[in-house]
Order: C-alpha cells, then sequence, then structure tokens
C-alpha cells in the first residue's frame, strides 16, 4: 500500500499530455494513415474513421487511462489488483512492446541516416536502388543474414544510448522533459513540411487525389473496417503504454477529457502530415508527368524511396525539405519508442523492485544488442514478418482481451464509476457499449480476416518457414514469457493488497 | 482543388483541431475553476 502513495508522477498535466500525444504519434501517423485514406475512399473516409474514433478508439483510450490511473500501475500489475488470475493479461502487451522496440529502433536508426544522407541527397539519382543495395546491402531471404550495416548499428547505438540517459532518470526529468522538448520542435518541422509542401507545383493534384470522396465504398463492410483497424494502430492502445503512463498521473486527473485531448490530437496530426504527403506526391507526379495514382506509396516505400525520388526533382529546396522530413520521422519515432521502452520496463520494477537506473542499463545494452540483428541484410525481411505478426495477431488480440475481461470479468459498471470519479464530462451507457461490444466484435472481424488471409495467401511474399519461424515464433515467445512472468512471486506481496476506493 | 475535396478538406481539419481546442479550453477552463 505505501507503493500506492510513493508512485512517482508527472510534474504536470502538460507532461502527460505532451508524453501520451508524444508516445500516440508515431511513424504510423506519417506513413501508414495517409495512404489508408487515399485507399478507402479519400474524403468519404472520413466519415468512418470519425465514427470509429468516438466509438471504439477514445473509449478504450479512457479504459486504458483508468486501468493505470486508478488501479495505480502498469499493465500486469493494473491487472493483479482487479483479479491475480488474469495478471497475465497485462503481461503480453508488456512483451508485445519489448519485441515492438527491437524492430522499431531500427526504422528510427534508418531515419536519422536519412537526416544525414538528405544534407547532400546522399541517396543519389536511384534511391530505391541505393535503400536496398547501397543502403540495406539486403541479402536473399530471411534466414540469410548477410554482413551487419555499420551505419544502421551506429544509429541503433544512438538511440539506445539516447534512451538509457533520458529515461533512466525519474519520469518528470526524464520522459516528461523529453517530450516538452521534442514535441514543440516536431509541430515546428511539421509547419515547415507542410507549408513548403502545399505552395509546390502539382500539390493541389495530389490534395484532390486525397480528399476526393467516393461515396460508393462506403456500403462496403471493408472500409468501416478499415476504419476501426486504424484507429486502434493510431493511438498506441493495446500495449500497455498509456495504462502504464496514466499511473504516473496524479490520482485526482479528468481521464475523460485527457482521452480525447490525446485522441484528437493525434488525428489532428495524422490528418495534417497527409496533406502536406500528398502535396509532396502531387508534386512529384506532375514533374514525371504521370497521375498521382501511380507514385502513391506508404511505409518504408514511402519514406525511404518516394520521398527521396521527390527530393531530387527538387534542388537545393529537396535539401532542406528533406532534413526537415527526416527530422520529423526521428522525432515522432523516438518519443514512439521511449513509451514503448518504458511500457516494457516498468512492469518488471513493479514486480520485482528493480532500481529503474538499473532495470534500463541492463534492457538499454540487451536491445541493442538483439537489435542489431535488424542492421543484417535480413533486417528487411524480419522486420516486415515481425511487425505484421505482431499488428495483426498480437494487438488485436490484446485489445480483444482486454474488453472482454474488464466487461466481463471486473465489471464495467465499476470502471464507468472510476473513470468518472474525476472527470468533467461523464461516460456513460454509449462508452460502456463501445467497450463491451463494439471494440471486441470489431476487433474480432479483424483477427478472423487476417487469420485467413494469412493461411489462404501467405504474406508478402516471405516463404512458410520464414513467416513460421520469425512470426509464430514471437507470438509463442510473448505467450510463454507471459506466462512465466505471471506465475513468478510478487517482491512485495501486499502491493496486490489494494483497495481502489482509497484512490479517490 | 475541387470544391468537394475542399469541403472534406477543411470537415476533417475542423473536426480534429475544432475538438482538439475545444477539449483543451475545457480542461483550462476547469483548472482555473478549480485554482481560485
Amino acid at each position: 500500500m505505501s507503493e500506492n502513495n510513493t508512485r512517482q508522477q508527472f510534474n504536470s498535466k502538460l507532461g502527460f499530455i505532451l508524453a501520451a500525444v508524444g508516445s500516440a504519434v508515431g511513424l504510423g501517423n506519417i506513413w501508414r494513415f495517409p495512404y489508408v485514406l487515399y485507399e478507402n475512399g479519400g474524403g468519404s473516409f472520413l466519415i468512418p474513421y470519425f465514427v470509429a474514433i468516438f466509438t471504439a478508439a477514445i473509449p478504450l483510450l479512457i479504459l486504458e487511462y483508468t486501468l493505470g490511473n486508478k488501479f495505480r500501475g502498469s499493465a500486469p500489475l493494473a491487472f493483479a489488483r482487479n483479479n491475480p488470475k488474469f495478471e497475465w493479461v497485462g503481461w503480453i502487451p508488456t512483451f508485445i512492446g519489448g519485441m515492438i522496440v527491437l524492430y522499431y529502433s531500427s526504422i528510427v536508426s534508418w531515419a536519422i541516416n536519412y537526416l544525414f544522407l538528405s544534407l547532400n541527397l546522399g541517396w543519389g539519382d536511384s534511391p530505391e536502388v541505393f535503400f536496398f543495395d547501397g543502403f540495406l546491402n539486403m541479402s536473399d531471404g530471411a534466414f540469410h543474414l548477410g554482413s551487419i550495416n555499420l551505419n544502421i548499428l551506429l544509429g541503433l547505438a544512438v538511440i539506445w544510448g539516447g534512451t538509457y540517459i533520458v529515461c533512466s532518470r525519474s519520469i518528470d526529468k526524464g520522459i516528461e522533459r523529453l517530450n516538452k522538448i521534442l514535441l514543440p520542435i516536431l509541430c515546428v518541422t511539421v509547419l515547415f513540411v507542410l507549408f513548403r509542401s502545399v505552395s509546390l507545383e502539382g500539390a493541389k493534384e495530389g490534395l484532390n487525389v486525397l480528399f476526393t470522396p467516393d461515396f460508393a465504398v462506403l456500403k462496403e463492410p471493408r472500409i468501416w473496417l478499415a476504419a476501426y483497424s486504424q484507429v486502434f494502430y493510431s493511438l498506441s492502445v493495446s500495449m500497455g503504454i498509456m495504462i502504464t503512463y496514466s499511473s504516473y498521473l496524479p490520482k485526482d486527473s479528468d481521464l475523460v477529457n485527457t482521452a480525447f485531448i490525446t485522441g484528437l490530437a493525434n488525428s489532428a496530426f495524422e490528418l495534417t502530415v497527409s496533406i502536406a504527403i500528398f502535396a509532396v506526391l502531387g508534386y512529384m507526379a506532375g514533374q514525371n508527368g504521370v497521375p498521382v495514382t501511380e507514385v502513391v506509396a506508404s511505409g518504408v516505400g514511402l519514406a525511404f524511396i518516394a520521398f527521396p525520388q521527390a527530393f531530387n526533382l527538387m534542388g537545393p529546396l529537396g535539401s532542406m525539405l528533406g532534413v526537415a522530413f527526416f527530422a520529423t520521422l526521428v522525432f515522432a519515432g523516438f518519443t514512439s519508442f521511449v513509451s514503448i521502452t518504458e511500457a516494457f520496463i516498468t512492469p518488471f520494477t513493479d514486480k520485482f523492485k528493480f532500481e529503474r537506473a538499473k532495470a534500463y542499463k541492463f534492457v538499454c545494452l540487451g536491445g541493442f544488442l538483439i537489435s542489431s540483428i535488424y542492421a543484417t541484410g535480413a533486417g528487411l525481411y524480419i522486420l516486415d514478418i515481425v511487425d505484421y505478426f505482431i499488428n495483426s495477431f498480437g494487438i488485436i488480440t490484446v485489445g480483444i482481451l482486454e474488453a472482454i475481461v474488464v466487461t466481463y470479468v471486473f465489471g464495467l459498471k465499476k470502471f464507468r464509476d472510476l473513470a468518472n470519479s474525476n472527470s468533467i464530462q461523464k461516460v456513460g451507457s454509449l462508452w460502456m457499449f463501445s467497450i463491451a461490444f463494439i471494440v471486441p466484435v470489431l476487433l474480432s472481424f479483424n483477427l478472423v480476416l487476417f487469420t485467413i488471409s494469412t493461411i489462404r495467401d501467405g504474406y508478402g511474399g516471405n516463404t512458410a518457414a520464414s513467416m513460421a519461424f520469425y512470426g509464430g515464433g514471437t507470438l509463442v515467445a510473448i505467450v510463454v514469457f507471459s506466462i512465466i512472468m505471471s506465475m513468478l512471486s510478487w517482491k512485495n506481496k501486499e502491493d496486490l493488497d489494494f483497495d481502489v476506493s482509497e484512490v479517490n | 482543388m475541387t470544391t468537394q475535396a475542399i469541403v472534406f478538406m477543411l470537415i476533417g481539419l475542423s473536426i480534429t483541431w475544432g475538438g482538439l481546442l475545444l477539449a483543451v479550453s475545457i480542461q483550462v477552463k476547469h483548472s482555473k475553476k478549480n485554482n481560485k
């Protein structure tokens, strides 16, 4: 019980909101959302998108804030304090986060390298050939590791070392201060990219392609599933991050309004970035004399191939815009990376009372060594498979589990009352309906669809052996580690004797 | 840009940025009230 009173806290509400927004705003907002918007009906996709935000994403965020804040712990501790039999549900997102940081660090490392390359457009005349052969030095398959790329390894050392230096301090002096510095800089770089890109010749064509609505697609269920999928991934829910962060918020915080601020800030960011991305794609299409639809890309292909191609066409401006764009990727990626690392480490400091600085030293060193596999020639193959399995099966399963366990085991009315206890706006039956029905049903639909398509079509041309070894192996490892951790004893067993009414 | 594209872009920006400003202003107002 004493831990309940001494848990460290964010210094201010603003500090927490910036950290939560910094976590939610990541690479996916920049390279995934614009493509999803374009691919699923353009402007008309905004209708299912906003419905999904208000009926699933923000309700789930309120639930995670309530779990962390009212039960004063990371995901395993919060679940164990509700019912020790369900501690394992909290360990699954913890180990999912542990797997994500390993490959996420390599993508941020690529962005750091490209930030320096953009100073002199160092990817040359053929960015695609440079990225795969010159930069990644890709091998011929996921089981052939090839050689280690020293530049990527150096980037990994900077990221893991930087994380140790910043985050091994207390929450207020580490993560809070980092986000208070990086978030405003991120806003400046995004605004620079936005204003410069919309004034490019052909930008209007890109925005026409992005926002012109196609209402016919709204009748298709896949569009609505895509919307729920997008908002779910975008907000960093089901990875234990929001539960952990909110456990550092003062006990009397307004959780409902804070969830709205985080969710809307995340959406405002990704919509604004989409305008910049499609303005650049419109310019590129115009310069090459092809339709915008021919240059549209997403993910790695957008950031490390299509955009460098566009910067090549701009002369000196390309270098400036390149620096701003890759700085945006680095800052957005790093703040998310730090949040996932924190959500991975806190459960261990909660359960085993490890000293924070020592835990960070161990995890950052181990993380650096293990993530160096992503600096090899097989790095992109492995990353692609692990990312697909974690997103398609791992995170979705956690979302379903969270909603079901809270609704049918812990009692949803209790959580509604806890969420409302210090909130200006109250949640009611719509929120309960979202958590009890909308979230589990729609996520289950997505899970079934992903399973069918993976069994039937495979993924990305990868061999069955590599999918089973890297993808299946990752999922099995997550489940096994979670079960083992939940079976070990708590160092302070009295931590589980928790009376939530004392918090309010 | 086509009118339809402009309208949908503005709707999207209004809901997100407008909603964010509204949520922040509620928070600020509440904080001031509590501090009095």
